[in-house]
């Protein structure tokens, strides 16, 4: 039974009646341990060691950083990752491939729908399903609008710490319109699943198309006023320019991807270079920087969103000519809707097999990509020839960023690593996995 | 200006690093360049450097543990070793992807580093060694990133339990709560 | 308004119970803490902002400091790593302290039944309202905090100054 066995812990919860370091834990960190990785002057006491905790006031999440210290300007900048892993690809693996697909939603929590639509290419690819035009394009429009919703939350929540607290509060309620058409289409406001191997979990219900019409209608004078507010802002162009600059060759080498590579000036953006789920047939620009600082990347989401806009309206216009129903017909992957049970008994078999055991899938590994709103978020994903996969991993881009703060941050002041920080839009469960 | 013809990679190899490639896959569309461990840094400067592949973007390096309960440790099907490492480059300039793989023996669970090559490196190895137990020869900072610096044992291996608490229904009720740890204050 | 001014009368005197007047303080602006893991936290902040107003509660101030703050909303799935941090700012939190277990993983695990997630987070503080989904909506969450507020209307200042602080 798993409850009496002990479970591999590295540090005991204390009780409450020991103080909080209490018997069993070992917080004696030295700074021997620190020896390769700060500077010598940390070592001798010359410049000063700052724990920014796990916990501190800022929305990112669970980040620390260890940062070394002299007087306000950093030295080395130490990010400690870890404090919201959950192993959701060690759980993934015992899963059937479509209830695993829950999971993935809870990753990248402020776009979910970019996990579900990596890890559903990923499936689709080695599966080898198809994806019927309608899903394609009401994918398109899933995609672009949780890109909106990520970058709303990463404006409020940057020009939050950066002081501008009333950008917060229009960005939310700019998001809950956003949130509200999601609950149409999935029935949860966030973590819909709604993005499914083999296409959909439904078509769009009737309210949908309206609603979302009539927020495309107003959403760009949102941003316009949000511009009004900070592009031109001397106070915000002195916090953010010249601010976390990286060279392009830098940025390559670091892994950097999508706004915080665009702001360096490659031009690399996923939809464009290898386009999925019909992105090539859009009309849209990619928004490249120049400088590789914190404006350019804050000015290149403030266009993309611009941009999602004029995709979602192409998309629109393209879902009355796309042929195809909302997901496969291939009734080996997907089930077959209720009414054909009384008809068929293919159809009852295959219903059977799929709610018992899922799908099954070969004992090779293919490799997904997509421009997920942070940045490119791949999957790879290795199968067994059964129905679980053996395993899968996921490249997350808030990952190699937090590492590449370590290269971004020295050089400026603490304020200035704020900005940074919120710059890189990490977010750690997509960090963390 | 002129951008050289696009090779072709296998040809490439057959080329430059006479006898590295050891065999290519190709699934789905995608290539997979199958390569020994203590190639790999060897391999993938080749495919970075050289004008016609240029692959200058590191995607992702994952691992695979081939165990199997069933089977046991020693029998992996038709892998050869216990562990598989792929490395997936991307060419920005000739848009299209690779995928070079190596087989890792449990009784030699080392690679060597490619942090020179990519700093993006730096932590996906870490992750790899922190969850795989497979050591990278070279790396500047081999510690653990996802768990507590002094967890025991790699989670993403197969034979690692999933540590799964038992689902509390009316009839364990009292059983579970016996031994689950409830903060007193 | 009827009922202030009966008790008002000529001399601007109101009288009721001690308990109810500490009370009354203690749920009119429970500051909460900045405490957000992942995805309830979202949450969280969509109903600090303006369609869900928590500062009708009195609730708007988050207070960075754990010493400052009167409530923890764990909210978001808590993992080995970061069980010690949580005890820790929950002990340096002064009495009287309320915890809300937001969410599925803060308050039984949630989805993740596995190594790295303490199954629920009264495995660490005792905690006082739970409130299930993933994520609650936030009207889920208001009626948390609502029901937390009942609470703390029924405690009883004997009992704090008899048994010592919570």
């Amino acid at each position: 039974m798993a409850t009496t066995e002990r479970r591999p812990l590295s540090l005991e919860i204390p009780t409450a009646t020991e103080n909080a370091l209490g018997q069993g834990q070992t917080w004696e960190g030295s700074l021997a341990d620190l020896k390769g990785l700060v500077s010598e002057r940390a070592l001798t006491g010359e410049t000063m060691l700052l724990n920014l905790g796990p916990h501190h006031p800022s929305t990112h999440g669970v980040l620390r950083l260890l940062l070394e210290l002299d007087g306000e300007e950093i030295v080395t900048c130490l990010p400690d990752v870890g404090f919201l892993h959950t192993g959701i690809e060690k759980n993934i693996e015992s899963k059937p491939y479509e209830k695993a697909l829950t999971l993935t939603d809870r990753m990248d929590y402020l776009a979910p729908m970019s996990n579900n639509m990596v890890f559903s290419m990923a499936v689709e690819k080695l599966a080898g399903i198809d994806v019927p035009e309608r899903a394609q394009v009401i994918r398109v429009i899933c995609l672009e609008m949780t890109r909106l919703n990520s970058h709303l939350v990463w404006l409020g929540t940057h020009a939050l710490d950066l002081g501008a607290m009333s950008v917060f509060l229009y960005c939310f309620r700019e998001r809950e319109r956003l949130l509200e058409m999601f609950e149409m289409l999935g029935g949860q406001r966030m973590m819909t699943s709604y993005i499914r191997p083999g296409g959909l979990w439904r078509d769009l219900p009737e309210q949908f198309l309206p609603a979302l019409e009539s927020f495309l209608s107003y959403f760009p004078s949102k941003v316009d006023d949000y511009e009004k507010l900070l592009t031109n802002n001397p106070l915000w162009r002195d916090r953010t320019e010249g601010i976390g600059v990286v060279e392009p060759e830098l940025a390559i080498s670091l892994g950097l991807s999508g706004p915080t590579l665009r702001a360096s000036g490659v031009n690399y953006d996923v939809r464009k270079a290898m386009p999925y789920t019909g992105y090539e047939n859009y009309d849209f620009d990619v928004p490249l920087g120049e400088h590789g600082d914190v404006y350019d990347r804050f000015y290149i989401r403030i266009l993309e969103m611009r941009e999602s806009v004029r995709i979602i309206r192409q998309a629109i216009k393209r879902l009355p000519g796309a042929s195809g129903s909302f997901r496969t017909e291939n009734r080996k992957f997907a089930p077959p809707p209720r009414a054909e049970l009384g008809r068929s008994m293919e159809a009852v078999i295959h219903h059977f097999k799929l709610w018992t055991e899922g799908f099954a899938a070969p004992d090779e590994e293919v490799f997904a990509a997509i421009e997920s709103p942070r940045g490119e978020i791949t999957c790879y994903l290795h199968g067994t020839g059964g129905n679980k996969p053996r395993r899968v991993h996921f490249k997350t881009p808030s990952f190699i960023h937090i590492s590449a703060l370590a290269r971004m941050a020295p050089g400026y002041m603490i304020a200035d690593l704020v900005a940074i920080v919120g710059s890189i839009d990490c977010v750690l469960g997509d960090s963390d996995r | 200006m002129q951008i050289p013809a696009a090779l072709d990679a296998v040809t490439t190899f057959e080329e430059k690093l006479p006898g590295v490639l050891q065999g290519t896959h190709v699934f789905r569309d995608e290539l997979t360049l199958l390569v020994q461990p203590v190639d790999v840094p060897r391999a993938l400067q080749l495919l970075r450097d050289t004008k016609g592949l240029v692959y200058n973007y590191l995607s992702d390096i994952s691992a695979v543990d081939y165990y199997e309960p069933a089977r046991g440790y020693g029998d992996y099907g038709d892998r050869p070793e216990r562990f598989g490492v792929s490395y997936h480059l991307l060419s920005m300039l000739y848009n299209r992807r690779i995928r070079v793989k190596t087989y890792v023996s449990e009784d030699n669970l080392v690679l060597p580093t490619v942090t020179t090559l990519w700093e993006a490196a730096n932590w996906l190895e870490r992750e790899i060694f922190d969850m795989m137990g497979i050591r990278f020869e070279g790396h500047p900072n081999l510690r653990r990133v996802l768990m507590p610096e002094d967890w025991e044992g790699h989670p993403h291996r197969r034979d690692y339990p999933l540590g799964y608490e038992t689902v509390m229904f009316s009839f364990n009720v009292d059983e579970i709560n016996r031994h689950k740890p409830y903060a007193k204050e | 308004m009827g009922v202030i001014s009966s008790k008002l009368g000529d001399l601007g005197v109101v009288t009721t119970t001690l308990d109810t007047a500490v009370n009354w303080a203690r749920t009119g602006a429970m500051w909460p803490l900045l405490f957000g893991l992942a995805c309830c936290a979202i949450e969280m902040m969509s109903t600090q902002a303006s369609e869900y107003d928590l500062s009708r509660f009195g609730m708007e101030l988050n207070r960075a400091s754990p010493r400052q703050s009167d409530l923890i909303i764990v909210a978001g799935r808590v993992t080995r790593k970061m069980a010690p941090v949580i005890r820790q700012l929950y002990d340096q939190m002064a009495a009287p302290r309320y915890v809300l277990s937001m969410g599925d993983c803060a308050s039984c695990g949630g989805v993740y039944n596995n190594y790295a997630i303490v199954q629920g987070v009264d495995e660490i503080i005792p905690v006082d309202v739970y409130v299930a989904g993933c994520p609650p909506r936030p009207e889920q969450l208001i009626h948390g905090i609502l029901t937390l507020h009942e609470r703390v209307r029924g405690e009883r200042l004997k009992n704090w100054v008899v048994e010592g602080a919570r």
